[in-house]
């Protein structure tokens, strides 16, 4: 049961093959068997089985969704009602949401079965997952690699089919890095495009919410629910979600794809790029023509994301302070003495380093040279992006330079780190949809094709990704011992 | 003393008066139980976002179109970083760079002169929590209900020279604000609240003096003793050959004292950056254009009106245009008793307005209202009671949900006009007193209140004076 997709599934639970009972006890056993993937940081047994009662219940009453029974699971970023919410941080490790975030509430009532809260870098803020308070998380495809970060929980779970789709986060790579590295497939939409509600921020200008699943039919089916405008988002956009579904199916005749020079430059891995150009023969194949572009200021994207990022997030974590919800030190003998060791106490390293940064950055004397500049910047790389997709459909390259790397390798380098997210930043730093789609395989390890669209492409996107999943098995492949 | 001269500038806040909180739907009421009134938004919990309410944009755009200030077509929400436990989010959403209400101005009258004070900006914000130190046993208590409450924070030029124009502008900016309908104005639940800066410099010198800011005077009272006392407390120091620092001080209102709070160097680095949750706010002509029908007539021009069509006199108008409810219940009042503005104006300024003060009562919250006041009034035009029996009239009207007819005829209070029944009295008290005739025949016209006097009692009060001064005049002849 866990190998089909999202319509297989639905199929069987109306046709009677299963109940949502049977198939969330089904994952859940899974769940329990994989522990060691540390994919999870809290499972919701009881509450999945009384959701999938429920569900059962809808889907004989005749009034259910696609998604309705369907086991699913969250990233611990997004507020869950009555369930500890931790953001992977010891600072959350006592927090319990009162409130639903909006992504979740819209999975709730669509009749998705919560399996529980998965694992991910302390407040979305790392590429390798192994920032978690609760420990670093398994690549499923190598146990001995990172899944990617920050959505590394949801990415491994998806591919050790620890749950049939899931939701991610990207603020600077976050669905598409770990997406990649477990030979899955993840979507970052529009900024604006996904609810931020109820989403733990980190850098409130690049967040964004978004659906990772094995297929880009899966990965549709999971958008279709999250997106939509939310009165509750001042920055969320107010124009309709197409139907995700129905685009799926078109041709690509005619499609123009952009090669920018940028992203096949020194430090990108022979053979990653050897599996991008073949899955661009694939496109051509299939009608699409190439054309070579560029986006110059392609090298300015980590510094200015690493500024914008670090000074948003200097603010959005200030509201952890030991006060009124979270980390409390033992004892504090005043104010001050709160403040300091509350937060110095649960705070993790590199949450550390980039509030300092962020700080710094805002700094008086410092706010010209640096937060000004980067939003500068940001502005040159969204021009540089919007006088691209004039010229082309999408853009094609690299999601990152190499496969998963070893737990260990890298957690002490975070500058050779942040260049590892050298192909995606720059997508958030524009607002930009883009996914990761698996391609293929170097060193047995999983290969993502990053595909970037135009403003509110999804559609574009997901129909992109499904023509070519049609015509390869890439996404379909699963690791050893999780078939 | 005369050899310097003043600098002062004035922030204000001012607390808007919508129904909502800025940036989130809890309530804004006064007074309830600590923390029923801060929902997820105003606690600050992880992942909610603020929704910025647009009443608040209407209030602040309508203040500055009275001020006839510049309105930014694009203005920005900020965030203002500091720890502090009753800043749930570790900043404050403020503005910074582009606030919504640009230069404008206020005009002044201080001893008949008139003068314009210079407003800087106007922008919208949001207020802190309340600390609460006491009862908890050595620890603190942190109320969330004002968190979130919109503020315009109000910055003036350093343009007054005195405590007296500084108390001048706040006042006629407090008359204002209520005037719109965009504040309450009520300064003990903090709802006007005032920092100064003050300076001195020699006289004739162009440049400002080190400014020193006093922090929260609540009061118009306090703002012109801690503004007195900042002024000679700076030039004492620099007569003695000190100096003053950049700082802010606290006024204490018990000590009659400014002492400092923390200097420029304790001075936090507040870390403005634009707030990523919130969109810029863009304001089109047509809504200025919107906001500018809706103004109400405002307080000068008012008052001018009142002299002109209903022939006040300056301190009559001034009085009845210090709110626009007094105003509007004065309007009322001539058109439903139809009498003279003038009489209605005396009514107002006079036993109204002392019965008000006295029972410590709003305009709004009188127990008689114009309807009623106005059928006194007219009792009092069409000669059935005098001014002297109104005033029982209306104490009665004041206790009472009655009518001034109602008094009249229950207490039998109708003014006896009728010619016979005065003549005979004073027939009988001329008859009675004529020693006092004698006197007033040989010149000595004083003894003339005497007689009115008398009559006045025989008849309970209630006879017309002034045919009794007629007839009296007549008779003594």
């Amino acid at each position: 049961m866990h190998n089909k997709t999202i319509i297989e599934l639905a199929k069987g639970l109306r046709a009677g093959e299963f109940t949502s009972v049977e198939l969330t006890q089904s994952f859940l056993n899974r769940i329990k068997q994989h522990e060691t993937l540390n994919a999870y940081i809290t499972v919701t047994e009881e509450l999945a089985l009384q959701a999938a009662k429920a569900a059962d219940l809808k889907l004989a009453n005749g009034d259910a969704d696609l998604l309705t029974g369907i086991p699913i699971a969250q990233k611990d970023i997004f507020c869950t009602r009555g369930v500890k919410t931790s953001c992977g941080s010891k600072m959350l490790d006592n927090f319990v949401a009162p409130y639903n975030a909006t992504v979740v509430k819209k999975l709730n009532d669509a009749g998705a079965v919560m399996l529980g809260k998965l694992n991910m870098d302390e407040f979305a803020m790392g590429s390798s997952n192994e920032n978690s308070y609760y420990g670093a998380v398994k690549n499923p495809w190598d146990q001995a690699a990172v899944p990617g970060g920050s959505s590394g929980g949801s990415a491994a779970a998806v591919a050790a089919r620890l749950a049939i789709c899931v939701t991610g986060t990207d603020t600077g790579g976050s669905i598409r890095q770990p997406a990649s590295h477990c030979g899955i497939t993840g979507l970052k939409p529009t900024y604006g495009r996904v609810s931020r509600y109820g989403m733990i921020a980190y850098a409130s200008s690049l967040d964004q919410g978004g659906p990772m699943a094995r297929s880009a039919e899966d990965t549709a089916i999971l958008l279709q629910a999250m997106a939509g405008f939310d009165p509750k988002d001042s920055t969320g956009v107010d124009c309709p979600a197409p139907n995700y579904l129905e685009s799926l199916n078109k041709g690509l005749d005619g499609l123009t794809i952009g090669l920018p020079k940028e992203f096949f430059g020194d430090g990108l891995d022979s053979g990653v790029a050897a599996v991008v150009e073949a899955a661009v023969k694939e496109y051509q194949k299939l009608g699409a023509t190439v054309k070579d572009i560029s986006i110059p200021n392609l090298n300015l994207a980590i510094p200015a994301y690493y500024v914008i990022a670090s000074a948003e997030c200097s603010a959005n974590l200030s509201r952890f302070d030991g006060v009124r919800f979270g980390y409390r030190c033992k004892d504090p003998v005043d104010l001050t003495d709160l403040y300091v060791r509350s937060r110095g106490e649960a705070f993790g390293k590199e949450v550390k380093r980039r509030i300092l940064m962020g700080t710094y950055a805002l700094s008086a004397g410092y706010y010209d040279a640096y937060y000004l500049k980067a939003q500068k910047v940001r502005r040159l790389i969204t021009e540089d992006f919007k006088r691209v997709l004039q010229e082309v459909d999408v853009i094609m390259g690299p999601v990152a330079p190499s496969v998963a790397f070893a737990i260990g390798e890298k957690i002490n380098n975070p500058i050779e780190m942040y260049l590892s997210d050298i192909y995606t930043i720059a997508i958030n730093l524009a607002g930009l949809p883009a996914m990761s789609i698996p391609a293929g395989f170097v060193q047995d390890k999983p290969v993502g094709l990053h595909i970037i669209g135009n403003y509110f492409a999804e559609d574009r996107l997901l129909n992109i990704a499904h023509q070519y999943q049609k015509i390869t098995g890439w996404h379909e492949k699963s690791p050893k011992g999780f078939e | 003393m005369e050899n310097w001269e003043v600098v002062i500038g004035l922030e204000i806040h001012t607390q808007l008066a919508t129904k909502s909180k800025i940036f989130s739907g809890a309530a804004t009421a006064y007074g309830a139980a600590p923390n029923t009134q801060a929902c997820a938004v105003d606690l600050g919990l992880p992942g909610v976002l603020p929704v910025l309410n647009q009443e608040a944009v209407r209030m602040a755009v309508t203040f500055g179109m009275a001020i006839e200030a510049h309105i930014a077509p694009y203005s920005v929400f900020a965030r203002k970083n500091y720890f502090y436990p009753d800043l749930p989010k570790g900043y404050q959403i403020s503005q910074m760079d582009l606030p919504i209400v640009g230069k404008g101005h206020l005009d002044i009258e201080v001893e008949g002169e008139i003068k314009r004070i210079g407003i800087t900006r106007a922008h919208l914000e949001e207020d802190a929590g309340k600390s609460l130190h006491e009862n908890f046993h050595g620890m603190s208590g942190i109320d969330l209900n004002r968190a979130g409450t919109p503020l315009l924070e109000i910055v003036s030029e350093p343009d007054m020279r005195s405590a007296k124009e500084a108390v001048a502008y706040m006042r006629k900016l407090h008359e204002l604000v209520r005037y719109l309908g965009i504040c309450d104005g009520n300064m003990q639940e903090g709802s006007f609240r005032c920092d100064a800066n003050v300076s001195v410099r020699p006289k004739g010198q162009k440049e400002f003096g080190t400014r020193a800011e006093i922090k929260n005077i609540n009061s118009f009272k306090f703002v012109e003793k801690a503004i007195n006392h900042e002024i000679e407390r700076q030039i004492e120091l620099i007569e003695s050959g000190g100096k003053v620092v950049q700082e802010t001080r606290l006024y204490d209102s018990v000590k009659d004292e400014t002492r400092s709070m923390r200097s420029k160097e304790e001075a936090n680095d507040y870390r403005y950056f634009p707030d990523p949750d919130l969109l810029p706010v863009h304001i089109s002509e047509e809504f200025k254009a919107q906001i500018k029908a809706q103004l109400p007539e405002l307080p000068l021009v008012k008052k001018q009106r009142f002299k002109d069509v209903y022939g006040l006199d300056e301190e009559s108008a001034v009085l009845l245009t210090s709110s626009r409810q007094l105003a509007d219940y004065f309007e009322a009042t001539v058109k439903a008793s139809g009498c003279e503005a003038k009489l209605c104006a005396n009514w107002i300024n006079g036993e109204l307005s002392a019965a008000l003060n006295k029972a410590g009562l709003e305009i709004t919250e009188s127990p008689v209202d114009y309807p009623r006041l106005a059928g006194l009034l007219a009792r009092i035009s069409d000669n059935t009671i005098s001014g002297k029996i109104a005033k029982q009239v209306f104490e009665e009207m004041w206790q009472h949900p009655v009518s001034a007819d109602d008094v009249i005829n229950a207490k039998g209070l109708k003014q006896i006009s009728d010619t016979g029944a005065i003549e005979a009295i004073i027939d009988r008290i001329i008859a009675n007193n004529m020693d006092q005739v004698e006197q007033y025949r040989s010149g000595k016209d004083k003894v003339f209140g005497f007689f009115v006097g008398q009559v006045m009692r025989e008849m309970q009060g209630k006879a017309n004076p002034a045919e009794v001064n007629k007839m009296l005049i007549a008779k003594l002849k």
